[in-house]
C-alpha cells in the first residue's frame, strides 16, 4: 500500500507508531505532486521548502509526544484564497500573481499549531468566481476522473488535489457551492460550515456574507477531524459564532445508526433538468438512509427558484467592493506606466482582472448605485430572508434535508464558459443554502459514464453535527467515497 | 433685494481613543510619528483583513450623542462607502449611513441677534483615511492615521451666517473637549469642517442650490470660506446667474473657493450595510451607565458659575470656554480666601494675558492653584500691593517658583508704615512744587500722577489705600494753608 492511500486515521496511527515520519509521509506527497500533478494541474504553489520545514517540526512534537493532535504531521493543502504568510497567495487572479501575504489567516493559523504540515495552494476560479476553475488566472485543473472534463469550482483544485491523492485533505471555501460542487465533481467528502463557524479572518473574501472555510477530504470521517481543529469562535472575525465547538468525530464513533432523525425531500430540487442518472442514484441513496433507520418526508422550499439571481445579485455587489483594494498602490500587480492615479487605476485593474471578474464588478457597481439599490440590492436582501425561512420552516420538521448537489456529473471543459448564464444555473442545488447560511455536506452516492454523483445533505444553523453523522452512517453502509480515479495508482 | 445664507455643517472629529476604530494599532500624532509604523493588515486593507469595532470609540460617541441631546439608537448599522482613492485602502469607508448611532439633538448657541437652537441631524462613527503628501514628482502615503475613530456630527441647515457658524463651531468644540472625547488641537487636524451653503431670499422658506467646501481645518478657515461663499452666490443672484452645484476646496492664501467637482462628476458612494460587522448593539443599560457620568457642560457650568459665585455672565462664560480653566479657577477659589469674584478677575485679566503671550494651553497651566491662591490673598491682605501682585505673577511665570518667596526675595512686601509713607508724600510734594499748584487751582487728575509718584519712590511697595488717604490729607492741609 502506498501511503498515498492512507487516511487521515491510518497516518495519524503510523505517525504515532514511528512506523513512518511526517518528513517521509510529506516527502512522498511531494514527490507525488511531482509526477501526478502536471496532468491535473491542481497547484498553483507548491510550497516544498515550509512543507519539510514543517514535517520536521512535526516529527520533533510526536517525538516529544507534546502537543499531539489527530492532524499532526498531515499533509494538506489550501484553497489559494486563504492568506499564508510566507506563501503566495494568488486567488488564482493575476492581479495577485506576485502578492505574499505577511500573516495567515486563522484557520491555517489553527493547523499550524495542530502541527499539520502544508503541501501547497490550490487553484480557483478567480476569486472564486465560477463553477469549474475555468476562469482560474493562470490555467484550468482538470478533473481527475476525466482531464477532459472540469473539476467544478471554485475550489477546483482542493477537490481534484485531494480526489487524485495530492494531499490528505484540503480546506476549501464555499460561497455558492465551491466546497460541494468539486467535492460532487470530483468524488470526495466537502463540508460547507455554517455561516459563522469557522473564522474566516485572512480568508481572501469574494462575498463576505456567505463566504465559509470547510474541509474536504476522503471521508466523512476525515472531514469531522479537520473541522474539529479549525472551527470556533475568533475575536478578529466579528461575524464568527461563539457556540462551542462539538466534538465531532466522537460523535461518529457513538453513531450506529439514523434511528429518530427525520430527513426531508425538497420536491422543488427534484425537477426538471436533472440528470435521470443523478435522480436515480439519489433516490438510491435516500432509500439506504431509509434502512439506516431515517424518517423519510417530502417537503417543499417555495422560494427556491429566486435563488439563483437573489444569490448572484448579493454576490455581484458585495464582489464589487471587495474587489476595490486591488488598485496597484500596496500589493498584487501595479501597473508602472502611468500618468496618473486614475490611469494606474485603470491599467492595473484592466491587465490584472479577467472577463467574468470585470463583468461582476461591472453588474455590482450597477446594482448599488444611485437610483438602482431598491430595486436591486434591497429587494434581493428581502427575497433572502424569504428564502432562510423556507429553510427554517422545513427545519421545524426534518432534521435535514437531501438533495443532489449538481443537476448534472461535471461538464466538459469549454462547454458553459461561453455562456456566463448557463454556468450560474448550474449552482442552482448549491446557493440557497449559502443564502440561509446553513451547513451542508457533499459525499459521493453514485458513478455516471465514469463520473462521480454527488449527494447534499443539509441541516439547520450549526448542525454539523448531525450532517456529518448521517454522512458518516451512509458512508459505513456504501463504498462511493472509496473510488479512486485512474491517477490514483500512479505511484513515484 | 436682500439675501440670506443658509448653512449646514458637517464636523469630524478624531476621538480620543488609544487604539483605532477597527484595529488594535495605537492611535499616534500623526504629524509627529514616522509614517507607516503603526499599521497592520486591517487598517492597510491587506486582502482578507476584517474589521472589529472598538468598544471605547462607541463610549466616547454615545457619550457625544447624550451630550448633544440625541437620540441614541440600540442598533446601528455600519455601512461601506464606496470610492477609490490612495489614501483609502480597502477602496471603501467603514462609515454609518441610513441607521447611524444617534439622531435629533441640538446645540443653543448665542450671537448678537439672540440664542437660538442649532438641530443636530445625525452622529455617526466612522474611519479616517491614510495622509498624502507629494515632493519630487513622487507620492507618499502614511497609513498610521488609517483607521483612526472618527466621529461625523451633522447639523440642520439651521445657521444663517458666518457669525453663527463660527459660534456654532468654538461651542461644539468646547463641548468636545469637555466630554474628552477629542484633543481639540486643532493645528494637529483632529477636527475638520465642511460646511454646505446656499443662498435664498430673506424671508424665503425654499432651498436653492448649494455647494460644499470640504476639508476646512480652522476655525479662521471655516469664517472666510463661508463668508467668501455666501458672497459668491449672491452676486451670483444680483447679477441674473445660477449657482452650480458642486464641491468646493478653500484656499486659504487667497481667501476664495475654488471648484473641485461639478455635479456630473459626483461621487456616487454605492452604500450598502458592511457584511463583515454586525449590527451595533449598544444595551440600554450602559446609555444609561455612559449618560451618569456625563461630565457638566459648558452652559450649565456658566450658569453655575453665575449663581454660586456671583460672577458676571461674560466673565463666567470665559472662565467655562475651556474645561481646565474652569477647574483652575474653582480649585483657586477652593484654596484661597479671597472672593471668587477677585479671583477671577486675576485669572481672566493676568493671568490669561501671561498664557496668551506664552502660548501655553490651559491644559498645561505651570502655575499650581495654591501658588495662584497664595498670590491673590497677599493683595488681598494688603502684605502686597495689587501691582507688586502682578509683577511677582509674571516672575512666576517667567522663572517659576513660590510668589511668597519671591516677595521676599525681591523685597515687595507691601509698607504700612505711615511714618515712612507721609516722609516720602511730604518729600514728593516739595520736589513738585507745579504740580501741588496746578492741584491746588483745581485740576484733580494731578492727584494720580502724585500717586504714581509715590508708587516709584516706595518701588509700588506703599499701601495704595493708606498712600491715597495721607496724600489727599496731605494736599488738603496745603489747601487750608493757602485759603488760610
Amino acid at each position: 500500500m502506498d501511503v498515498h492511500e492512507l487516511d487521515i486515521q491510518q497516518a495519524h496511527e503510523l505517525l504515532l507508531s514511528r512506523k513512518i515520519s511526517s518528513e517521509e509521509l510529506t516527502g512522498a506527497y511531494l514527490a507525488r505532486i511531482q509526477q501526478v500533478d502536471p496532468q491535473i494541474k491542481s497547484y498553483v504553489t507548491v510550497s516544498e521548502e515550509l512543507a519539510i520545514k514543517q514535517a520536521r517540526e512535526a516529527d520533533q512534537r510526536l517525538k516529544r509526544g507534546e502537543g499531539v493532535t489527530p492532524l499532526t504531521g498531515i499533509p494538506y493543502s489550501a484553497k489559494d484564497s486563504l492568506s499564508t504568510r510566507g506563501v503566495r497567495t494568488t486567488c488564482s487572479s493575476k492581479i495577485l500573481e506576485n502578492y505574499t501575504p505577511f500573516y495567515d489567516c486563522t484557520a491555517i493559523q489553527k493547523l499550524n499549531s495542530a502541527g499539520s504540515v502544508l503541501l501547497g495552494k490550490t487553484n480557483m476560479d478567480e476569486f472564486g468566481m465560477g463553477s469549474s476553475t475555468e476562469n482560474s488566472g493562470f490555467f484550468t485543473t482538470r478533473n481527475p476522473w476525466d482531464f477532459d472534463h472540469v473539476p467544478g469550482g471554485s475550489s477546483g483544485g482542493s477537490a481534484a488535489a485531494v480526489a487524485a491523492g495530492l494531499g490528505l485533505f484540503s480546506l476549501g471555501e464555499d460561497t455558492g457551492g465551491s466546497v460541494r460542487m468539486p467535492a460532487s465533481f470530483c468524488g470526495v467528502t466537502g463540508l460547507k460550515t455554517s455561516y459563522g463557524r469557522v473564522s474566516r479572518y485572512g480568508l481572501i473574501p469574494l462575498v463576505s456574507s456567505f463566504d465559509t472555510i470547510g474541509p474536504m477530504a476522503r471521508s466523512v470521517r476525515d472531514a469531522a477531524l479537520v473541522l474539529e481543529a479549525i472551527a470556533g469562535h475568533d475575536l478578529k472575525d466579528s461575524t464568527s459564532r461563539v457556540e462551542p465547538v462539538q466534538q465531532y468525530s466522537e460523535a461518529l464513533k457513538k453513531t450506529e445508526n439514523l434511528r429518530g432523525l427525520r430527513i426531508g425531500i425538497p420536491k422543488e430540487y427534484f425537477v426538471e433538468g436533472l440528470d435521470p442518472e443523478v435522480d436515480s442514484s439519489l433516490r438510491t441513496a435516500i432509500k439506504q438512509m431509509e434502512s439506516l433507520g431515517a424518517e423519510i418526508v417530502e417537503v417543499s422550499l417555495p422560494h427556491t427558484q429566486y435563488a439563483i439571481p437573489v444569490y448572484y445579485l448579493i454576490l455581484f455587489a458585495e464582489a464589487s467592493s471587495n474587489l476595490a483594494k486591488y488598485d496597484g498602490v500596496r500589493f498584487g500587480l501595479s501597473e508602472r506606466n502611468v500618468d496618473s492615479v486614475l490611469d494606474l487605476y485603470l491599467k492595473t485593474r484592466e491587465a490584472g482582472f479577467g472577463a467574468e471578474t470585470k463583468r461582476r464588478i461591472m453588474l455590482g457597481t450597477f446594482a448599488l448605485s444611485a437610483g438602482y439599490y431598491d430595486a436591486y440590492y434591497l429587494k434581493a436582501q428581502k427575497v433572502r430572508t424569504l428564502i432562510r425561512q423556507d429553510f427554517q420552516k422545513a427545519f421545524e420538521t426534518c432534521d435535514a434535508l437531501i438533495t443532489p448537489v449538481a443537476p448534472t456529473t461535471a461538464f466538459r471543459i469549454g462547454e458553459k464558459i461561453t455562456n456566463p448564464l448557463d454556468m450560474y444555473l448550474s449552482d442552482v442545488h448549491v446557493v440557497a443554502i449559502n443564502l440561509a447560511g446553513i451547513p451542508a455536506l457533499s459525499v459521493p452516492c453514485g458513478m455516471s459514464n465514469g463520473l462521480p454523483i454527488g449527494m447534499q445533505i443539509m441541516g439547520p444553523h450549526l448542525s454539523e453535527e448531525t450532517l456529518l453523522r448521517i454522512g458518516h452512517m451512509y458512508q459505513s453502509q456504501t463504498d462511493w467515497h472509496t473510488k479512486h480515479p485512474p491517477v490514483w495508482g500512479d505511484s513515484p | 433685494m436682500k439675501y440670506e445664507p443658509v448653512i449646514g455643517l458637517e464636523v469630524h472629529a478624531e476621538l480620543l481613543t488609544k487604539s483605532k476604530m477597527f484595529c488594535g494599532c495605537e492611535v499616534v500624532d500623526s504629524i509627529a510619528a514616522k509614517p507607516n509604523r503603526y499599521i497592520c493588515p486591517v487598517c492597510t486593507g491587506q486582502p482578507g483583513a476584517l474589521p472589529v469595532i472598538n468598544q471605547k470609540a462607541i463610549e466616547l460617541a454615545v457619550r457625544v450623542g447624550l451630550a448633544l441631546g440625541c437620540e441614541i439608537h440600540t442598533e446601528s448599522i455600519f455601512a461601506r462607502k464606496n470610492y477609490f482613492y490612495p489614501d483609502l485602502p480597502k477602496g471603501y469607508q467603514i462609515s454609518q449611513y441610513d441607521q447611524p448611532l444617534a439622531t435629533n439633538g441640538k446645540i443653543q448657541i448665542e450671537t448678537e441677534t439672540g440664542i437660538k437652537d442649532v438641530r443636530i441631524r445625525r452622529v455617526h462613527l466612522e474611519e479616517d483615511t491614510g495622509k498624502l503628501s507629494h515632493a519630487d514628482g513622487h507620492s507618499f502615503i502614511d497609513y498610521n492615521r488609517s483607521g483612526v475613530p472618527l466621529l461625523e456630527i451633522v447639523t440642520e441647515p439651521d445657521l444663517r451666517s458666518p457669525e453663527e457658524v463660527k459660534v456654532y463651531a468654538t461651542k461644539l468644540h468646547a463641548i468636545l473637549r469637555y466630554l474628552d472625547v477629542n484633543s481639540g488641537d486643532m493645528e494637529k487636524g483632529v477636527i475638520r469642517f465642511e460646511a454646505n451653503i446656499s443662498v435664498r431670499e430673506e424671508g424665503s422658506d425654499q432651498f436653492n442650490t448649494r455647494t460644499e467646501i470640504k476639508n476646512l481645518n480652522s476655525f479662521r478657515a471655516l469664517t472666510q470660506s463661508t463668508e467668501y461663499e455666501i458672497k459668491r452666490q449672491t452676486e451670483i443672484y444680483q447679477s441674473g446667474g445660477t449657482v452650480e452645484q458642486e464641491t468646493l476646496g478653500f484656499n486659504e492664501a487667497t481667501g476664495k473657493t475654488y471648484s473641485q467637482r461639478g455635479k456630473e462628476s459626483a461621487h456616487d458612494y454605492r452604500y450598502f450595510p458592511e457584511p463583515d460587522l454586525p449590527p451595533l448593539i449598544v444595551e440600554q443599560g450602559w446609555i444609561d451607565s455612559i449618560r451618569a457620568s456625563l461630565p457638566e457642560l459648558p452652559e450649565a457650568k456658566t450658569r453655575r458659575f453665575v449663581e454660586q459665585y456671583e460672577l458676571k455672565t461674560q466673565e463666567a462664560r470665559l472662565l467655562t470656554a475651556e474645561k481646565a480653566l474652569a477647574d483652575y479657577f474653582e480649585s483657586v477659589v477652593e484654596k484661597s480666601k479671597s472672593s471668587p469674584r477677585t479671583v477671577s478677575s486675576w485669572i481672566a485679566g493676568e493671568f490669561m494675558r501671561h498664557l496668551n503671550d506664552l502660548n501655553i494651553d490651559v491644559t498645561n497651566i505651570p502655575v499650581p492653584a495654591e501658588d495662584l491662591a497664595i498670590l491673590i490673598d497677599m493683595v488681598t491682605d494688603k502684605k502686597v500691593s495689587g501691582n507688586s501682585g502682578k509683577v511677582v505673577l509674571s516672575e512666576v511665570f517667567k522663572n517659576g517658583g513660590k510668589p511668597d518667596e519671591i516677595v521676599k526675595e525681591k523685597n515687595l512686601a507691601q509698607v504700612s508704615d505711615e511714618g515712612f509713607i507721609q516722609e516720602t508724600i511730604t518729600k514728593i510734594l516739595n520736589e513738585n512744587p507745579k504740580e501741588v499748584e496746578q492741584y491746588l487751582a483745581g485740576k484733580e487728575t494731578i492727584l494720580q500722577w502724585l500717586m504714581g509718584q509715590v508708587a516709584r519712590a516706595t518701588r509700588g511697595k506703599a499701601d495704595p489705600t493708606l498712600a491715597r488717604e495721607l496724600l489727599i490729607q496731605s494736599l488738603d492741609n496745603l489747601k487750608q494753608q493757602q485759603n488760610g
